[in-house]
């Protein structure tokens, strides 16, 4: 259901709060409901890190300079595929189909980036001696608290580059609406939040100091 | 927050979004500056922190539009979540116990 259509059905755009509190379709309730139960798991798992470095006295802080690079143009191509999806929903409800999905693909581009640059940096730190139960540094904690944040936030960032293609091929072919784009929307500036506490927490509280 | 019920994103245009990405990146990267500043712990921690809010609130705020729904929406949603993510705050003092009881072993 369009925003169009309640305002449709019932007749008047305002004093609706008995019957539709929120004004919004209920596919993006629920998109909603999931972002709030999402960023609570988030939240445990940011918590567990915190906890485990507060609890060890030698946690590692193996980030050299190359690594806070890295993570600083991840984050500019996350906050920039944020913009492209802003112009993908706001294409999409102004009927421009084809503009939609052309930011849409940009936005899954941005996401598959993200995921390349992700992975070379796992790759260099696996190569310096980081495995889950062990690392030359320190604490030999510190693997799998790092992997688990950080490998379930790219794994939200992979399911986001799989559902907007989804939204996009069912947006071009009209099985979905600008709704359902500006719902995909929401997910995917939820996964940006999120990385907007990985990154400091994670990477810029453990930089290399020379 | 709007009581609009209107859907309209021409009240927050590109130009406005292209806005907000700037503020965004200039934010992180006072972070990244931050990193590399002597400071303690704690104090790294409160600001790194606070920029982070402030980064979220941004992208909850525009970029998922939140200011341009119902506040009952925003009102339903933030605080039981804010409230359960403040309580897992709970469980600090214990982190600090342990390293402390270490101290003790020694």
């Amino acid at each position: 259901m369009s925003e169009s259509d309640i305002t449709l059905k019932s007749g008047r755009a305002d004093w609706l709060g008995g019957e539709l509190p929120y004004a919004i379709p209920s596919k993006k309730l629920g998109m909603w409901l999931f972002i709030v139960s999402d960023s609570i798991t988030f939240g445990a798992v940011l918590v567990c890190y915190a906890y485990l470095r507060l609890a060890s006295p030698n946690w590692p802080t193996p980030f050299r300079l190359s690594s806070i690079v890295n993570g600083a143009i991840m984050t500019f191509v996350l906050l920039s595929s944020s913009v492209t999806m802003v112009a993908a929903v706001e294409a999409a409800k102004h009927g421009r189909i084809a503009a939609s999905v052309r930011w849409l693909s940009a936005t899954m581009l941005g996401g598959v980036v993200f995921d390349i640059l992700h992975i070379r940096e796992w790759l260099g730190l696996i190569h310096e001696g980081l495995r889950l139960y062990q690392n030359p540094w320190g604490s030999s904690l510190f693997g799998a608290a790092f992997f688990t944040l950080t490998g379930l936030h790219m794994t939200h960032v992979t399911v986001g580059v799989i559902y907007l293609g989804i939204v996009a091929i069912g947006f071009r072919r009209g099985k979905f609406t600008s709704d359902d784009v500006e719902i995909s929307g929401l997910y995917w500036h939820f996964v940006d939040l999120v990385w907007m506490f990985v990154f400091p927490l994670v990477y810029l509280l453990s930089a290399r100091m020379h | 927050m709007s009581e609009s019920t209107s859907h309209d994103l021409s009240k927050a245009g590109m130009g406005w979004f292209l806005k907000i990405w700037g503020v965004l990146l200039f934010l992180t990267a006072i972070e990244v500056f931050l990193a590399y500043e002597d400071l303690p712990l704690h104090i790294m921690l409160i600001l790194l922190m606070g920029i982070s809010i402030i980064k979220a609130a941004l992208i909850l705020a525009y970029f998922m539009h939140l200011r341009y729904e119902r506040s009952t929406l925003a009102w339903t949603l933030l605080p039981a979540m804010v409230f359960v993510l403040v309580m897992m705050v709970v469980f600090f003092p214990d982190s600090v116990r342990i390293e402390r009881l270490g101290e003790f072993l020694h």
